[in-house]
């Protein structure tokens, strides 16, 4: 059997499926429905053997299309970055608001991703915010929190 | 039926709803013509707002998208060979070809005007089909419905790529599980929460799409930036030449759209097939039934290989509506999305959608005429302009979806968790993308999770727990020996190719 990526990620698939099976027994039904054919935990249960069932065959069976990935040819590092920004906005929009943290989440990626045409980066990051939060707030009636905005009397 | 058609003209043709369409088909056609942001994409992006509006204007929004995508991927295909949605991969055969002897114009016209062809003979298909359908479906009992879902996802398994089909099992399984998180429907027990309140409710649909589709396609495009094999290629614009088909061509046409029109309506109601089986399958027979003569054109810019898998595959998207609307099951990944949003709205698809919900049902259908006409008037003169967003540039595209993305999540929830839930599954996603496993079996599975549950309990409950409830109604037994003999045929093809 070769070993490959897909063989690996299968594995872990296989594990996943294991812990999941194993997390559906330990679920909690009522005791009148113990017995019953059908409970809170039979689907999953199902779920968790099936789960087992097509990454076992995936591990056993030998794999005629090999993916082979060039990881030499990928912007890890790019990816990260921006995956780090969107882990920092997420956790900073309900605090700070929408409008300054999307803006500033959109000049910073716009920044790690080589651009440098400060106008152009400017006007797709705080004009556009503000255009699409009219849009969402003003014209389609969605609520969108935004403390920045309320303190300094933007918003209602 | 007439008080239908006029139900659903009077609710399609209101300025609100003619205006969603217009703005559906231009957006669906920009994010369309983008490599690798298909339909599903665009439709996941357009979700937070159509929640704005009620049930039918979204869902007119969301169909004129829908087609305006299809027909945005025509345009990367012919124009640079990459195709922006599976379904428009046969697109380029002979699009492409024509595009590069300096015919880029007239392959963007015979595209249009096929899609538009299809689209409207395989809505008038729809309108007579879709409610002798319903009819038919109301016969349906649960252990029909876990039949029917247990074929759905097998089917999407067995049509995806060459060697995928273990792969898509997987995501099958996968999209099941991520869809039982959260309280179980009758019991309210709740199940896989770890003690977290974020997840008593579950994962949200929008959430899913959102990172399996737009976020992780976002994050693949920044990983795989340098990868010479998947690089953007350029296009002369100016080299589109005349929009004009001659009367020879249109001959040609006149011939393939019928026979494709069928083909492609007819593969997009089996759930699972879609587009992208309709086009190959379209413009395999097209190569069949031509002259010796034009067969050798095939290849090297034949108006029959254009035009043929272009029609199929706008039929294929009216088709995939039927099983949505008419039985609850999507025909499609992208029907599926959109049968999410239904359900979001608070609408059940079903039999009985067009008896409670009639505005609903016939303005889809009616607003798919329209859809086509606005989509041949929109797209044929602006065909120059349009071609010229292919040239925005990753770094402002890469940004503007992950913001859209994470908007859609803070809008519906205001909620952390979610957003970091969001990024988790997205990483989780692109890495698989990178090995091929592919998505839309996964949003299949977890739009049907719930209601395959619901059914199965059903089914064991009226059963008392045995499993005869599989063979003793035909009609179960039918749908059930159609999914063993797609799972034989499979195993059949790849043996014999092996061999």
């Amino acid at each position: 059997m070769n070993i490959n990526t897909t063989k690996i990620i299968s594995l872990l698939f296989f594990i996943f499926s294991a812990f999941y099976l194993y997390t559906a027994y330990q679920i909690q039904v009522f005791a009148f429905d113990e017995n019953a054919p059908f409970n809170a935990r039979t689907f999953p249960i199902y779920l968790g053997y099936a789960g087992l069932f097509f990454s076992g065959l995936k591990l056993i069976l030998p794999d005629p299309n090999t993916i082979k990935v060039d990881h030499k040819n990928l912007e890890y590092k790019k990816t990260g970055i921006l995956i780090l920004i969107a882990i920092i906005y997420g956790a900073t929009i309900l605090k700070v608001g929408y409008f300054l943290t999307t803006s500033l989440f959109l000049f910073a990626s716009y920044y790690f991703l080589g651009e440098r045409r400060w106008i152009l980066m400017f006007l797709l990051s705080f004009p556009f915010v503000a255009a699409f939060m009219y849009l969402l707030h003003g014209i389609l009636d969605i609520y969108l929190r935004d403390p920045f905005l309320q303190s300094i009397g933007v918003m209602g | 039926m007439i008080e239908g058609i006029l139900i659903g003209l009077t609710t399609a043709l209101t300025f609100q709803n003619i205006l969603m369409v217009m703005v559906g088909c231009f957006f669906g056609t920009i994010i369309g013509m983008l490599p690798g942001l298909g339909p599903m994409t665009a439709i996941a992006l357009m979700i937070p707002i159509t929640y704005g509006f009620d049930p039918a204007t979204g869902l007119i929004l969301m169909a004129g998208v829908y087609y305006g995508a299809v027909f945005g991927g025509s345009t990367s295909s012919i124009l640079l060979n990459a195709p922006g949605v599976p379904g428009t991969v046969a697109t380029s055969f002979d699009g492409y070809p024509m595009a590069q002897q300096g015919k880029a114009g007239k392959a963007l016209a015979i595209a249009a005007w096929s899609s538009f062809a299809g689209g409207t003979l395989s809505a008038i298909y729809l309108l007579f089909m879709a409610p002798s359908l319903s009819k038919v479906s109301l016969s349906f009992r649960s252990p029909d419905y876990f039949a029917l879902m247990i074929l759905g996802l097998t089917a999407i398994a067995a049509f995806s790529s060459k060697g995928q089909f273990l792969k898509a099992m997987m995501m099958v399984v996968l999209g099941l599980m991520l869809a039982s998180v959260g309280q179980d429907s009758l019991s309210d027990i709740t199940r896989f929460t770890f003690n977290n309140m974020n997840l008593t409710d579950g994962i949200s649909f929008v959430l899913v799409v959102m990172a399996t589709f737009a976020m992780s396609e976002a994050l693949t495009i920044i990983l795989k930036r340098n990868d010479p094999t998947s690089a953007a290629k350029q296009v002369s614009l100016t080299e589109l030449g005349s929009i004009k088909i001659n009367k020879e061509e249109r001959t040609k046409m006149y011939k393939t759209i019928p026979r494709s029109s069928i083909i492609g309506f007819l593969i997009g109601v089996l759930p699972g097939a879609g587009a992208t089986i309709a086009s190959f399958l379209a413009y395999g027979m097209e190569r069949n039934v031509v002259s010796d003569e034009e067969k050798e054109k095939f290849g090297k810019g034949s108006v029959n290989g254009l035009s043929a898998p272009e029609t199929a595959n706008n039929a294929a998207c009216s088709g995939s509506f039927v099983p949505m609307l008419t039985l609850g099951i999507p025909g499609s990944g992208t029907t599926a999305v959109m049968l999410g949003a239904l359900l979001g709205f608070g609408v059940q698809p079903g039999p009985r959608l067009y008896m409670t919900n009639p505005e609903i049902f016939w303005s889809i259908i009616m607003s798919m005429y329209i859809g086509m006409v606005i989509l041949l008037i929109l797209n044929l003169p602006l065909i120059p302009y349009i071609a010229r967003i292919l040239a925005v540039p990753k770094n402002y595209l890469i940004p503007l979806i992950l913001f859209f993305s994470v908007t859609g999540i803070y809008v519906m929830s205001f909620n952390n968790f979610d957003i970091y839930l969001m990024i988790g599954i997205a990483v989780v996603a692109t890495f698989l993308r990178l090995y091929d496993f592919p998505m839309p079996p996964l949003i299949l599975a977890f739009v049907l999770g719930g209601l395959m549950e619901e059914n199965l309990r059903r089914s064991l409950l009226l059963s008392n727990g045995s499993w005869e409830f599989l063979w003793d109604r035909t009609l179960t037994a039918c749908i059930l020996a159609t999914t063993i003999l797609i799972v034989v045929w499979h195993i059949y093809k790849t043996f014999k190719k092996k061999n």
